[in-house]
């Protein structure tokens, strides 16, 4: 076991792949020379060379196409989003070609991709930089999508992604880079398709992934001395949604409260509802809960920004509620 | 377009021609007029006959294709290629067939044709079956083989070009990051004029050059993007100059004839298999039909497609193939019977062929499946 900065697990992961497979590379804004706007790239370029670790021109969309025509003819390119918010930029790439072309051309290709980077609230960086994309890439076929939430799952999951076959969109939180915890020492992976049971409770299922995890951690803490026993699963894949690990545990707790970062519209929590509603209705005893981002522009005054997310506080709230039958 | 230049243009214009001056036929054809006469690749008579071959196949497959969108055998969008086969046939039969990688638009039946994918595949997936070339998930606009290494028919405008761009930075990538010193293979990327407005084309030139990476940039300007003409579009119709900014070759051809495109290939071609990098060949060329099978056409003046009509790409080589006495007339004649024989024997097969299994909706999704 080593300590370990998120960044940098993330980092050790894409080291390790990429020598293991020559194939493997990096392409985007500031990942060589700069080693990435947030480091998780930091020295790699000197490792591996400016052709494996390609800085990019500034032109998204057409970097993120030069990544699909590279894997369909043998490359494993990890693209990275300076901020995910400017994947706005590659959407057609990402949903007509990465996502669509294996089905629309009958499975004669497969675009091993990953598409990493940094989303989410940050620390008042604007509406345009505080985005959570996951939610509107979600209706894409063909990708698998991934929240990363600590050091540990970071590198388990990076390794999973790169080794998958499959176009993975692979979202980090802005606010966890600097996460620090002990991981595991040398190869290991984490599956890209199974929640993550974080705490085992019998009387609330809260359901959450990336930065929220953390907010959900210490809302159970005080929960806790309250006296509700909450299971707390870190959805981990967002597409798709890791039902039985989900139902398995409503049985048991026949209640539920999605916590997100996402906007409520169409957000990731709204999926999952309609899932668990068609899958779950008869083990339910209350409607379920959603505790989401409003529906607005993230606002640049701190204390604004604050009231657009979900805060532990309104998490304690909801789930002393639902145990309590009054929602 | 320099002042003097345009003159000198307009000097070569007043050269006698049949018919429709290319004044009336519009500035499209007064360009083609304009253009210094090409040095034409040599070739011999097998060469000649392929080219012959390959551009008759693209022509009459269309023409059936228009048949069978009429009889309601297809369904969709159907762009037809009639009046560009130069372009196709000149490019792709000067490049290595399985070896070099070609990707396409929404207009792409021929390219896959002369890509060499056959054309029982290619009818197939215009009538959506499953022995079609994308297995009947892709239709007209997205025709894919890998075998053939075509990496698509792209339907979105310029969405193809990044995907080529990254073709060709595998095979740099193979050479110099993986030490295999015989890759060499060379993409071509084909859009229209339409294209050379959107910000992925700027985009990839400049990676492109930046990175010396072995692509053509193949241009099939024939004037019209649906019903926008290219001189109210763009602000230098004279999209080739357009490489200097990138500082990249840049070079204008005949689009209507094959052995002026495909020398221009050629030249381009062995430059980027040196490493020296990509080129942007402006072929300028005419679309004989509508922009798809839905297309009215009622834009287009009769002048113009007179004037395009008398330089028909496949008559051309077929007057030059018997001028230098690689073929007669008669042998030319044959090939045609058995191309038609090949365009009947591809429907037969695609009417006959089975409807892809329901029950494998969802197949293809993910690579595993």
């Amino acid at each position: 076991m080593a300590e370990t900065l998120l960044f940098n697990a993330l980092r050790e992961a894409i080291d390790e792949e990429m020598a293991r497979d020559p194939h493997v590379c990096v392409m985007g804004e500031d990942v060589g020379h700069y080693g990435g706007s947030y480091k998780v790239t930091k020295d790699l370029c000197e490792k591996y060379g400016e052709l494996r670790v390609l800085d990019t021109p500034i032109a998204e969309n057409s970097f993120t196409g030069m990544a699909v025509g590279a894997a369909m003819t043998g490359l494993r390119p990890i693209v990275e989003g300076m901020n995910m918010g400017f994947l706005l930029l590659a959407f057609n790439q990402i949903s007509n070609n990465m996502g669509m072309l294996r089905y629309t051309s009958g499975g004669n290709y497969t675009i091993p991709a990953v598409v990493r980077g940094p989303g989410g609230v940050g620390r008042q960086l604007g509406a345009e930089h505080s985005q959570r994309l996951e939610a509107y890439f979600h209706a894409v076929p063909g990708i698998k999508i991934v929240a990363v939430s600590t050091p540990t799952n970071a590198k388990g999951l990076m390794k999973a992604a790169i080794r998958d076959n499959n176009p993975v969109l692979f979202f980090e939180h802005v606010l966890l880079y600097n996460l620090s915890e002990d991981i595991p020492e040398g190869d290991y992976i984490c599956a890209l398709d199974q929640a993550e049971v974080v705490r085992e409770g019998k009387d609330v299922t809260m359901l959450t992934y990336s930065r929220m995890r953390h907010h959900c951690l210490k809302a159970v803490e005080q929960l806790e001395q309250e006296g509700v026993d909450v299971e707390l699963i870190d959805l981990i894949s967002l597409k798709p949604f890791d039902m039985e690990t989900i139902a398995r545990s409503i049985r048991k707790t026949h209640k539920v409260v999605v916590v997100e970062e996402c906007m409520k519209t169409g957000g990731i929590g709204a999926e999952l509802i309609a899932l668990i509603t068609e899958h779950c209705f008869d083990d339910l005893d209350a409607r379920p809960l959603r505790l989401s981002s409003q529906d607005i522009p993230t606002p640049y005054n701190g204390n604004l920004e604050n009231l657009t997310i979900i805060q532990p506080h309104q998490i304690v709230a909801a789930a002393l509620d639902l145990k309590a039958g009054r929602r | 377009m320099t002042q003097e230049l345009t003159a000198a243009r307009a000097a070569q214009t007043s050269i006698p021609g049949p018919a429709a001056s290319s004044e009336e036929a519009g500035s499209h054809a007064v360009r083609l007029e304009g253009l210094v006469p090409a040095e034409r690749a040599s070739v011999s008579r097998d060469e000649g006959l392929m080219l012959y071959r390959d551009m008759t196949l693209g022509r009459r497959f269309e023409d059936k294709c228009a048949e069978m969108y009429y009889r309601g055998k297809m369904f969709g969008f159907v762009h037809l290629y009639n009046g560009q086969e130069a372009v196709s046939t000149g490019v792709i039969r000067a490049m290595r067939l399985q070896h070099d990688w070609f990707c396409s638009t929404y207009r792409d039946h021929v390219h896959a044709l002369s890509c060499g994918v056959p054309a029982r595949e290619v009818m197939s997936e215009l009538f959506g079956k499953a022995t079609g070339c994308s297995k009947g998930r892709g239709g007209s606009m997205h025709l894919f083989s890998r075998e053939h290494h075509l990496l698509g028919g792209y339907a979105f405008i310029g969405e193809g070009i990044p995907v080529a761009l990254g073709a060709a930075f595998t095979s740099r990538y193979k050479r110099d990051a993986l030490g295999q010193a015989d890759s060499d293979a060379v993409t071509a990327a084909f859009f229209g004029d339409g294209t050379c407005n959107i910000g992925q084309f700027y985009e990839c030139l400049n990676m492109a050059s930046l990175w010396k990476l072995p692509i053509l940039f193949v241009v099939e300007n024939n004037r019209w993007a649906i019903g926008m003409d290219h001189n109210r579009a763009t602000s230098e119709p004279e999209i080739w100059r357009k490489a200097a900014g990138f500082g990249m070759v840049g070079e204008e051809v005949d689009g209507m004839d094959v052995l002026a495109v495909r020398a221009a290939a050629q030249r381009a071609i062995e430059r980027a298999r040196a490493g020296d990098g990509p080129t942007l060949l402006e072929c300028l060329t005419y679309r004989f039909r509508g922009h798809s099978l839905a297309d009215p056409d009622e834009l287009r003046e009769a002048a113009e497609k007179e004037f395009w009509a008398k330089r028909d790409p496949i008559k051309q080589l077929a007057l030059r193939l018997t001028d230098m006495g690689l073929a007669t007339a008669e042998e030319l004649k044959a090939i045609e019977k058995e191309i038609d024989a090949e365009v009947a024997d591809c429907v037969e097969f695609a009417l006959a062929a089975p409807e892809p299994d329901g029950s494998e909706l969802t197949r293809y999704i993910w690579a595993e499946d």
